[in-house]
């Protein structure tokens, strides 16, 4: 059934709100000099670093974010709650608090930090292995989310079919859970990665901002567009470069969710 | 029909109020009070200033200060900002009697726009190398901050204080390798005081605000790179007069002297 027509109004206002100002974000950037921006050594650095960081956080989310959605997909219904509102915490939580709290635990003067750079001389702030431990803090909610969403929806049937039929428990979660919840996996591993690509309040506060080993393209934009004139144009042309990546991300989970469904 | 027209119109409209009432209500805020507060009885003046961020203190002391001595005029509140954003708003229209900046150069479009032509300079401002309290790192020299198993944190170059510290580094011709290069002094600031970073280039002043969190080492090449604050009275302004009264009362000994103590450098 259609919705009453006088929605379609908020609806287009509500699409408006949403890409108009990407829109005008278009219209400010200097064309002529796009180009050489984008190619400048200081854009490649933090994409290259943007994209490996993001690379290793989203790994790092898989390998603990697949057992933790399973651990809540399959608790009883009370612990499944308490357990999914603390991992909905970090995603609705300002990421610069989620800095603060890593500084807190991890930092030089933090409650782990602490002891840790005293014993050995290392602290996690300052370095590329701290961007990524920001970025899996603030990424791994939308993966355990998504998944733990699916894998509830899918149940437990034909899990227990195949348990009957004698398979072992590895078998079961290799040949029947994981292909069951593949869509799922996919779409939050996705959304992890844009997140981590994206994420800046978290990795500014907890990493710092150092060219090469903590800047990535968010805090790229954010420090060029501190400064003034020609730094300005090239945070304009830094953020059409996550704008245009953001689209391909997209467009790829689109195209590939319509496989899946053919 | 007629019936479900009107009734989905009307929920339509309610709506549409609902929606009308959240957006003033988020948008309408702060624009009342400064209107009311404007129409003075005559027998005060009211002075509106616009002042860098890094005056916050010792200003407000100033301020008090020359409404005891000036009991005909009253200050409104300064409005503290970074100089590059109250530049906009002055450029802007809004109202300004006296303008106090923390650099020249963010002076230079306000008075291309015509909204000031004089200005004088009334404080200074050097970097200096903040440390913890007791300098556990024994730093004494610029030079030292290249020791390794220091680490330093400066500000990125794209901003005043991050301009200030590439100015020293080309005097002194070291390289400093910070391990954070922060977009505002107050985070350069806070990361030594909090005890993530060895050492910091900032604003003595800023070494002098953060009282006992922070010690300042002072060294010689900082005179290669320094911040000139520029005062000076809005074209504008309605009460010219209040207005050239608190720039003479700043650049007085009574106002130098607040800002002396504040850590500020002499004109």
């Amino acid at each position: 059934m259609r919705p009453p027509a006088w929605l379609r109004t908020f609806a287009l206002v509500g699409l408006a709100v949403l890409v108009l100002p990407l829109a005008g974000m278009l219209t400010r950037v200097h064309w002529s000099t796009l180009g050489e921006d984008l190619v400048a050594p200081s854009t490649v650095t933090a994409l290259w670093l943007s994209l490996l960081t993001a690379f290793c956080s989203t790994i790092a989310c898989l390998v603990l974010g697949f057992p933790l959605a399973l651990l809540i997909a399959r608790a009883s219904s009370r612990t499944a709650a308490v357990l999914r509102a603390a991992v909905m915490v970090p995603l609705v939580l300002p990421p610069m608090v989620g800095g603060l709290a890593l500084l807190s635990l991890l930092g030089r003067s933090g409650v782990i930090g602490k002891p840790v750079f005293e014993a050995t001389g290392f602290s996690l702030p300052y370095t590329t292995a701290g961007v990524v431990v920001a970025q899996t803090f603030v990424a791994m909610p939308f993966l355990v989310i998504t998944l733990e969403g699916v894998l509830r929806t899918s149940g437990q049937g034909h899990e227990r079919v195949a348990a009957s039929l004698g398979a072992s428990r590895w078998r079961v979660l290799t040949r029947v859970t994981l292909p069951l919840v593949t869509p799922g996996l996919v779409a939050g591993t996705v959304l992890a990665f844009a997140r981590a690509m994206g994420e800046f309040g978290a990795t500014a506060l907890f990493a710092g901002n150092s060219e090469g080993v903590t800047r990535t393209m968010p805090l790229a934009i954010y420090t060029a567009y501190n400064g003034v004139g020609v730094s300005q144009d090239s945070a304009l042309a830094l953020s059409l470069l996550l704008l245009v990546s953001a689209v391909v991300i997209v467009a790829g989970l689109r195209s590939w969710r319509e496989e899946a469904v053919r | 029909m007629s019936l479900s027209t009107t009734a989905r119109l009307r929920s339509a409209g309610a709506l549409l109020a609902v929606s009308a009432f959240a957006l003033a209500g988020c948008s309408g805020s702060g624009s009342s009070d400064s209107a009311a507060s404007d129409s003075g009885d005559g027998s005060t003046k009211t002075i509106t200033i616009f002042a860098a961020a890094s005056l916050q203190g010792p200003l407000d002391t100033v301020a008090e200060d020359f409404t005891k001595a000036h009991p005909e005029y009253e200050v409104k509140p300064i409005v503290y900002d970074g100089s590059q954003a109250l530049a906009t708003q002055a450029i802007d229209g809004a109202d300004v009697d006296v303008l106090a900046f923390a650099s020249e150069k963010s002076l230079e479009p306000v008075t291309e726009a015509g909204i000031t032509d004089d200005s004088k300079i009334f404080a200074t401002n050097t970097l200096e190398i903040a440390v913890a309290p007791g300098n556990p790192k024994g730093i004494k020299t610029f030079e030292d901050l290249t020791t390794s198993g220091v680490s330093v944190v400066t500000c990125a170059s794209e901003v005043p204080c991050g301009q200030a510290t590439d100015k020293i580094e080309d005097a002194t011709g070291v390289t400093l390798k910070p391990v954070s290069e922060e977009t505002n002094v107050t985070s350069v600031v806070n990361r030594v005081a909090e005890g993530e970073a060895d050492a910091g280039l900032v604003y003595t002043t800023d070494v002098t605000a953060a009282g006992d969190k922070l010690e300042g080492v002072d060294f010689p090449e900082s005179d290669e790179a320094v911040n000139k604050y520029p005062v000076a009275v809005s074209t504008t302004s309605k009460d010219p007069e209040g207005a050239q009264a608190f720039e003479d009362y700043l650049l007085s000994d009574d106002g130098q002297k607040v800002l002396d103590e504040a850590g500020f450098g002499a004109p």
